[in-house]
């Protein structure tokens, strides 16, 4: 008999760190105790990308989208929602403009511009068990291309759909498939997944691997069949366990299934995928350091050409594509090169996944058309700033983008508007910053990431990254000069001029787009000695108001420098050389007596 | 072959494809900065990471400036080498490097021979406008290298060398980002790690991160201690390139000067190398022969093939990597060792000096050569046979030092009777050498008769690899095999191990083109034409030779009939021939 309701619940990293763990066997206890076995089932799912509303509890036919589930709720879900038909209304959705609540999930602002292509499987299926991938496609394309279609159509097909690399240079795939099938052709070649992702606060690959594994590894058995190469390897981060499990999983059941391996689907053609960890380091995202790291040498960069295309892995011809880019593939082939060409913008074609986290109301996952504005962004699917802040800026391509402010809201997103505006796609991080980030302290944070992950092999980005580091470290620490300005923008300049890799040249892009964009923040830094952020601890001052203070000697006691001097009963002062400026006066202080500045 | 046109500074040039900017450049006369990039022409050395990024040009319509050393000439490009923008950019990067690397020329080992030194002052380079956190690594001593970290540019050319071409690989980059620097695995000293001390790390090393150990202080104390005489040894490669230290053209040959300059810097005796290394010829050659002839007479014992022993970075190697193989090679000591030997016995004995009075210093091409003199089973009860070993350049240091002008000085003769030498034991300093001069002797033993031609042009040359069949009438066709850098020896070894090396002898020499380009030589700074030059002035020195067969040296005859008794005697084993050990590193990860 076949099971009449389906319990999604997100397992996804994210919302097991939430406890789904404990409600899945919670609602399958339930489910046993209620002897309802025959009639509903818990699937584990991938991220269903509303990661502020998670753990998410999804129950099908009727489409009801829980969110903040606990394991505590499983009880009434089940006895509720599963056996008496009647919605767990406290768990439902309550959209913020009209304080109703949503029990569909397309029908909240949200999900509303989403179009899922990549992110097709996430959240629908149970990523562990490779039928419910089949029944959504999985693997038709593959089929389809080794069946119907020479490698060439199916690079025509891919070259036709505009789809661009998604790892953020943008360089066109079907090409790099093709330069990849022409270069030296009937030797050994290689098929490379990049999911080194590394950008702070994005999770994009991850949720992409852990939801819906198949459709990469089909992406990557085409991607075999087009260039010649029989041997595929995913290089994924070891700090992505779930991902990875998941993956082996995924391999040994494709491979069961005649899907990889010998001869697959009696074509003739083999393809085996196998996994490579990576240690964690930023620079490993960038191919040629990725490729070495995976031959077991030092994880850095080399001058191209040759490309990869060109001497890859172990020497030999190799295609290196980002995870959301294979996701893109089997869609492209199933449902054509014009159907995909439509969605988008003339040079930005399909959807992008953003990973929306900062300070704003809906963090999560999200796929986007692009040429959609970062206000639809941020205001309609992100929900607008949390705690009805002001929206300061948007920092894209992660540490290698820039930030965006309020005249950029407007700007449709795609590869060449971001590049225009002075940032970039990168692979898909977006942070959204309020009135109360600085963005002097927002660069000098970036930078850091930048110089912790350069590999150091060339002069600019070993030395000159940490140069710059220091002088964003003075301006924050209030002993900035005009002249250190010049020096940021100038050195910035020829950092990214001279850099080796990817990683270095795009390092000063946090630097020279807040400095565009908020030139007058530095020069308070500089000049005022103010950050008006609050941010920038060297530059607050602690003051007790006479007026207001009673001299109950609390703030002195509890000052651990032992900065705050009077006797009791007596107005106090604060030493400001001593100062460490912790603000622990101001929690101790009953008056109200002491200001920051 | 395809050629391509393009433009460089507002002139049009045409070169083969594949051809980089700066190459291209270079014969157009324009010269772009290097700092990491570095080759020898013909020796296949190499080191292009494009990692300093000092040679950065602007190529007109590309978004960033180009490494003009590994990117390659496309046509109709339009190279801008001297644009204000590849200026301003060169000069930043060149301050950033600057900005962390210790400002203490006036100590430094490599002052005036500094590439970075040269650079800033090319460059004009008068204040460093970055100031910020310096690197802070500890100073490593090691018997023969010196490393400071604090220096390191991470050019990377050492880790090149160590790696690719001696496969070796005790160095290497480590950590990453501002921290990133050249240095051992788990920061153990040289001693602990693979290292076999042939020093080509420091000859390539273009700052004072890595330098020789120095010991000129050492050997002017002992000169001037009236109790202890002192001698001197000069390595064959060492008189085809001192001259550079003063001004010559390379391949000088300044033997009667080096003569003359130790005498004057007070030596008590200054005897010759090339004396010993005659005298390893008769041991070794003997030695080649009995095995050869056990082998031929069907010994299965016997270990073929022969291998030399005479550079101490090979015997490093061998005894660090392939322990289980040291049979193989001749249990001869080098020149060196069998030189300290002989006066720490024969000669002392001959003027009355008690050892411990009597002061061995050798000048040799190498740095390898300074562990060997600490090696114990070269010495005595603690009393090394060879006190101490300076470099080329040490050697040049000390004639200033000691007020010579080395250019005006008249030439001398070394001194008797460990002096006199012959035209086989000068080759030594080249790659082939060893193997001919063994051949030159060896054939005419096994034969019994003259040779008709002594020149083995076939063993000559500058390729890495060398084999030739020497056909020995009434003994066999002797197959020999010539290599120099320890990847190619390692070659070897694995075909011994596998049981497939065709060879009966092998000559292997761990520098490029052999001693002549030794790591205590004078800088080359990668101009391959100076080996080149240093090659030929070796040969040229051969040729000049009256005797050129080291059993012809009447001094060799001479100390046989004296005191050795005949090659591979009892005493000559006691003294001339030497053990090998299993050094094998074992890397104990727990701690």
């Amino acid at each position: 008999m076949a099971v009449k309701m389906h319990i999604l619940v997100c397992g996804g990293t994210g919302c097991s760190a939430s406890a789904s763990r404990e409600i899945i066997s919670e609602l399958n206890k339930e489910i046993v105790a209620h002897d309802l076995t025959d009639f509903a089932k818990v699937v584990v799912t991938g991220c269903f990308g509303f990661c502020e509303r998670g753990p998410i509890v999804k129950i099908i036919p009727d489409n009801t989208f829980y969110t903040r589930v606990k394991p505590s709720d499983a009880k009434e879900i089940i006895e509720e929602h599963i056996i008496k038909g009647r919605k767990v209304q406290r768990l439902l959705y309550v959209a913020p403009d009209t304080n109703q609540s949503v029990s569909d999930s397309k029908h909240m602002e949200f999900y509303k511009k989403q179009v899922r292509i990549a992110l097709r499987n996430c959240g629908f299926i149970d990523p562990e068990n490779i039928e419910e991938a089949i029944a959504r496609d999985g693997y038709a394309a593959l089929g389809k291309c080794l069946t119907e279609m020479t490698p060439e159509q199916v690079i025509a097909e891919i070259k036709k759909s505009g789809l661009r690399g998604r790892g953020g240079a943008g360089f066109p795939t079907g090409l790099k498939w093709e330069i990849a099938s022409k270069s030296r052709p009937g030797e050994q070649k290689y098929v490379v997944c990049n999911a080194d992702e590394g950008d702070p606060g994005a999770f994009m690959d991850r949720s992409l691997l852990e939801g819906d594994p198949h459709s990469i590894l089909e992406a990557m058995a085409i991607c075999g069949y087009c260039i010649g190469a029989n041997n595929g390897l995913i290089y994924i981060r070891a700090e992505y366990p779930l991902a990875i499990h998941r993956l082996q999983v995924a391999i040994k059941q494709a491979k069961e299934y005649g899907l990889l391996g010998k001869d697959i689907l009696g074509t003739g053609f083999d393809f085996d995928i196998e996994l490579r960890y990576g240690a964690g380091a930023f620079v490993c995202g960038e191919e040629t350091a990725l490729i070495h790291s995976m031959e077991g040498k030092r994880g850095e960069p080399t001058f191209k050409p040759p490309f990869p295309a060109q001497s890859g892995y172990l020497g030999k011809p190799t295609n290196v594509n980002n995870v959301e880019t294979y996701a893109n593939i089997p869609v492209i082939i199933n449902k054509g090169a014009d159907w995909f060409a439509s969605i988008g913008t003339e040079k930005s074609k399909g959807t992008k996944v953003f990973a929306l986290a900062g300070k704003i109301n809906n963090v999560g996952l999200i796929e986007v058309p692009m040429g959609i504005t970062l206000r639809e962004i941020i205001y309609e699917i992100g929900g607008g700033i949390k705690d009805g802040k002001k929206f300061k800026a948007v920092q894209t391509g992660g540490p290698s983008g820039g930030c965006l402010t309020e005249k950029h809201l407007d700007t449709p997103i795609d590869y060449d508007s971001l590049v225009a505006a002075g940032s970039m796609m990168g692979s898909g991080g977006m942070i959204v910053m309020d009135e109360d980030d600085c963005m002097v302290a927002i660069a000098k944070f970036y930078l850091g990431f930048t110089v912790d992950e350069s590999c150091g092999k060339c002069t600019p980005c070993r030395v000159g990254n940490r140069r710059l580091l220091e002088i964003l470290t003075r301006i924050t620490d209030g002993k900035g000069t005009m002249k250190d300005l010049e020096d940021l923008k100038n050195l910035s300049a020829v950092i990214k001029d001279t850099a080796l890799c990817g990683l270095g040249q795009t390092s000063p892009n946090p630097v020279l787009s807040t400095i565009n964009n908020f030139w007058d923040e530095y020069v308070e830094h500089v000049v005022d000695k103010k950050c008006r952020a609050g941010q920038c601890k060297a530059l607050k001052k602690y003051t007790i108001d006479p007026a207001k203070c009673k001299g109950c000697t609390a703030c002195a006691r509890a000052c651990p420098v032992s900065a705050i001097s009077g006797t009791v009963k007596n107005p106090h002062v604060i030493n400001q050389l001593d100062c460490i400026k912790c603000g622990t006066c101001v929690e101790k202080c009953k008056f109200g007596a002491i200001t920051v500045q | 072959m395809d050629t391509i046109k393009l433009t460089i500074d507002n002139r049009a040039v045409e070169v083969p494809k594949g051809t980089t900017i700066l190459k291209a450049a270079e014969q157009m006369g324009i010269r772009i900065p290097t700092l990491c990039h570095f080759e020898l022409d013909g020796l296949a050395l190499e080191n292009r990471p494009g990692g300093c990024r000092v040679c950065v040009v602007e190529v007109v319509g590309r978004r960033n400036l180009a490494p003009a050393c590994i990117t390659e000439c496309m046509p109709d490009m339009v190279v801008k080498t001297n644009s204000f923008r590849a200026l301003n950019a060169r000069r930043t990067v060149l301050e950033l490097m600057l900005s962390d690397h210790p400002n203490d020329c006036l100590q430094c080992p490599k002052s005036g021979k500094c590439e970075l030194q040269t650079l800033a002052a090319e460059m004009g380079i008068r204040e460093i406008p970055f100031q910020g956190r310096m690197s802070q690594y500890k100073k490593e001593f090691s018997p023969s290298i010196v490393r400071d970290a604090n220096k390191c540019i991470m050019c990377r050319r050492c880790e090149s060398v160590c790696h690719e071409y001696q496969s070796v690989g005790a160095i290497g980059a480590v950590e990453r980002g501002f921290p990133a620097v050249v240095s051992t695995a788990f920061g153990k000293g040289l001693i602990d790690t693979n290292c076999v001390f042939c020093g080509q790390c420091v000859a390539v090393c273009p700052t004072g991160a890595l330098a020789e150990v120095d010991n000129t202080g050492k050997i002017l104390r002992d000169i001037a201690n009236p109790d202890l005489k002192t001698c001197v040894q000069v390595a064959p490669a060492v008189r085809v390139a001192l001259g550079e230290e003063f001004g010559m053209p390379a391949g000088s040959i300044v033997t009667g000067k080096i003569a003359a300059a130790l005498k004057a810097i007070g030596f008590d005796y200054v005897f010759d190398t090339d004396w010993s290394a005659d005298l390893t010829i008769m041991e070794e050659g003997t030695e080649v022969i009995g095995r050869l002839k056990a082998y031929l007479a069907g010994d299965k014992d016997v270990k073929i093939p022969v291998m030399t022993s005479c550079c101490p970075a090979w015997v490093n190697f061998y005894e660090k990597f392939y322990p289980e193989l040291r049979d193989y090679p001749s249990t001869a000591k080098s020149p060196q060792g069998m030189f300290g030997a002989t006066v720490k016995t024969y000669f002392a004995d001959k003027i009355g000096v008690p050892r411990k009075k009597l002061v061995c210093v050798s000048v040799m091409p190498c740095v390898a050569k300074k562990y060997e003199c600490e090696r114990e089973e070269l010495g005595v009860n603690g009393d090394p046979d060879v006190n101490y070993s300076i470099t080329t350049r040490e050697l040049a240091r000390l004639i200033k030092i000691c007020n010579i002008d080395f250019n005006s000085l008249p030439e001398a003769e070394f001194d008797s009777p460990l002096g006199m030498s012959t035209g086989a034991a000068v080759i030594f300093g080249a790659t082939g050498g060893v193997m001919e001069a063994a051949l030159r002797t060896a054939v005419e033993v096994l034969t019994g008769k003259t040779l008709p031609r002594i020149d083995f042009e076939e063993v000559r040359g500058l390729d890495g690899v060398r084999e030739a069949t020497i056909p020995v009438p009434g003994v066999a066709d002797l197959k020999v095999a010539v290599v120099y850098g320890l990847k190619n020896a390692r070659t070897i070894m694995e075909q011994i191990k596998a049981g497939n090396c065709p060879y009966h002898f092998v000559e292997v020499m761990a520098c490029p083109g052999g001693c002549i380009d030794g790591a205590g030589q004078p800088y080359h700074h990668g101009d391959a034409s100076i080996i080149k030059a240093r090659h030929a002035a070796i040969y040229e020195a051969d040729r000049r030779m009256p005797l050129r067969k080291s059993h012809e040296n009447p001094e060799i005859q001479a100390i046989y009939k004296e005191f050795y008794g005949k090659p591979c005697s009892e005493k000559s084993h006691h003294l001339l021939h030497t053990l090998y050990f299993d050094k094998k590193i074992k890397f104990d990860l727990e701690n």
